[in-house]
């Protein structure tokens, strides 16, 4: 089990909470070549180290936001505290 | 052949019931099974990742091309991977025709492995029945059974009757809160033995002169002409591999690391369409055979199967958030043993003796990326996910086919990369053994 620190519900189960992956920049439709497309929807970094990525809290605040994990110790670093809107997406 | 003439430098020691009762009686000690060799400077071809793929595409390397000054590099100890975390399931019962006629293919070399290796992998086609608890899950069944028919693999259908005829010991009564309502049987699936089958590739390529270096890690791939930074990328080549005991050159460079493929990958400048999650799987005291087959249930995310010591051997579906990290959870166990319960009621006495997590890359459509990337020289063979265990023979011939022919072979066209260029996906997640 993984504690993930919400910002707005606080510390909850991973499984309360929907894994979004990678976090990453969408490239521009009107410009971004068939490649850059390819490269948003399928290539991942998938680092063994810190990582930005999205989780959606599906049974709390129901809000998008990003956090950075350590995905070979699982450690959240510097998690957005309550009221902060730095990260979130909604 | 030339390959092997050159190559037998030494008899291997033959494995037999004669040879066991010889030394049995005169206490001779077996010799080591892989040599122990130092690290030379250069290779024609060096092989990242000493699991069960790694060690395929080595020996048949070795075997059908002649090609055997090949390394084998593992940062640990043969087959410390996946190749010894995983339930030990073959299978060819998928949903593509791809898919199909890949595994098929598996499955034939593993029937033939137990001679060609000279070593027992005990293997046991003992049938395996994936579990329908619904009208969809038994429309892909169907679709599944017809698929299978048409490219010569024996599954069918079967009702709760037969199902109960094959595994006694499962409750298709509609007591359950998802009554069993069908299942997918497919009589050539079974169980072989993951260690024997890595030591038998281990031994078999050593002895035609392959080398296995242990506790040997990548650091680094040397590349040149790449437009990434240090000659990395596309339009580049691989020259070598920089190691924690030194330098090595060579032309040919194959990625057959699973869980860590994006790192490995990465350092040749290649991105790959790849996420590590871990699979968590589980294991009972050893009590008398009652299940004669793999039973498999989708909806219910998990797979069982006897092993012939007697234990239960549970498998299930990855964890949801990707990580390196191999820890198990308590949420799983709980949640595997309510799922077994309802399937069985009648191991609700049963202990576990001990659980564990291995590493799947996952890819999107989850079938593998093989063959060639943009960095020439540089192959992969990872995005196995769940299903490495039961493709390694195939996957290990067809890869070592790539490198020695420079083309890439038929049955593993579809599985290239650069499908995720031209969006042509291989989506076999409906033949996933669990819902993901």
């Amino acid at each position: 089990m993984l504690l993930v620190p919400c910002p707005n519900c606080g510390p909850r189960n991973s499984a309360d909470l929907r894994y979004g992956g990678e976090s990453h920049a969408r490239p521009d439709p009107a410009t971004a070549s068939p490649l850059q497309w390819r490269g948003y929807l399928y290539l991942r970094d998938n680092p063994a180290g810190w990582l930005r990525e999205t989780w959606y809290c599906r049974s709390g605040c129901r809000r998008w936001f990003t956090l950075e994990r350590n995905t070979a110790t699982n450690e959240f670093r510097d998690p957005p505290q309550p009221g902060d809107k730095r990260g979130s997406k909604a | 052949m030339r390959g092997i003439a050159r190559g037998m430098r030494r008899r291997p020691p033959k494995y037999s019931a004669a040879a066991l009762a010889w030394k049995g009686l005169r206490g001779d000690p077996w010799p080591r099974v892989w040599r122990d060799t130092e690290l030379k400077r250069s290779y024609d071809a060096v092989v990242v990742g000493g699991g069960v793929h790694g060690l395929a595409t080595a020996y048949y390397l070795a075997r059908n091309h002649g090609i055997t000054d090949v390394a084998v590099l593992d940062k640990a100890y043969l087959g410390s991977g996946a190749s010894g975390r995983n339930t030990a399931i073959v299978r060819a019962n998928y949903l593509t025709p791809e898919g199909v006629a890949f595994y098929d293919r598996s499955l034939q070399l593993y029937n033939s492995m137990a001679t060609d290796l000279n070593i027992n992998v005990m293997f046991s086609e003992r049938g395996h029945l994936t579990l329908a608890h619904s009208d969809a899950a038994l429309r892909t069944m169907n679709w599944r059974a017809e698929v299978n028919k048409l490219q010569g693999v024996d599954s069918s259908v079967v009702g709760p009757d037969e199902i109960k005829e094959v595994a006694p010991s499962l409750d298709t009564s509609d007591h359950p809160r998802y009554p069993i309502q069908g299942a997918l049987y497919h009589p050539p699936g079974g169980i072989v033995r993951h260690d024997a089958v890595v030591w038998g590739y281990a031994r078999a390529a050593d002895h035609m002169g392959v080398e296995m270096h242990q506790k040997t890690e990548v650091l680094d791939i040397l590349c040149e002409g790449g437009d990434g930074p240090e000659g990395r990328g596309a339009g580049g080549r691989v020259t070598g591999v920089r190691t924690n005991r030194g330098d090595i050159s060579t032309p040919f460079v194959v990625n057959c690391t699973a869980g860590w493929a994006s790192l490995i990958s990465a350092m040749a400048g290649v991105r790959l369409p790849i996420t590590t999650h871990p699979l968590q799987a589980a294991v009972t005291e050893p009590v008398k055979v009652f299940l004669p087959t793999v039973v498999v249930s989708g909806s219910l995310h998990v797979y069982i199967s006897q092993t012939d010591r007697g234990e239960l051997v549970f498998g299930a579906a990855v964890d949801p958030v990707a990580t390196y990290s191999i820890r198990g959870s308590l949420d799983f166990t709980e949640e595997l043993a309510g799922h077994v319960l309802e399937l069985m009621p009648s191991v609700s006495r049963m202990r576990l003796l001990r659980q564990w997590s291995g590493l799947c890359d996952m890819t999107p459509d989850y079938s593998p990326v093989m063959g060639f990337t943009p960095v020439d020289g540089f192959l992969v063979d990872v995005g196995w996910g769940t299903y490495g265990f039961k493709a390694a023979p195939v996957s290990g011939e067809q890869m070592a086919a790539a490198v020695a022919t420079g083309n890439t072979p038929e049955l593993i066209a579809p599985f290239a990369l650069s499908r995720f260029d031209t969006g042509e996906l291989v989506g076999e997640k409906g033949a996933a053994a669990v819902g993901h």
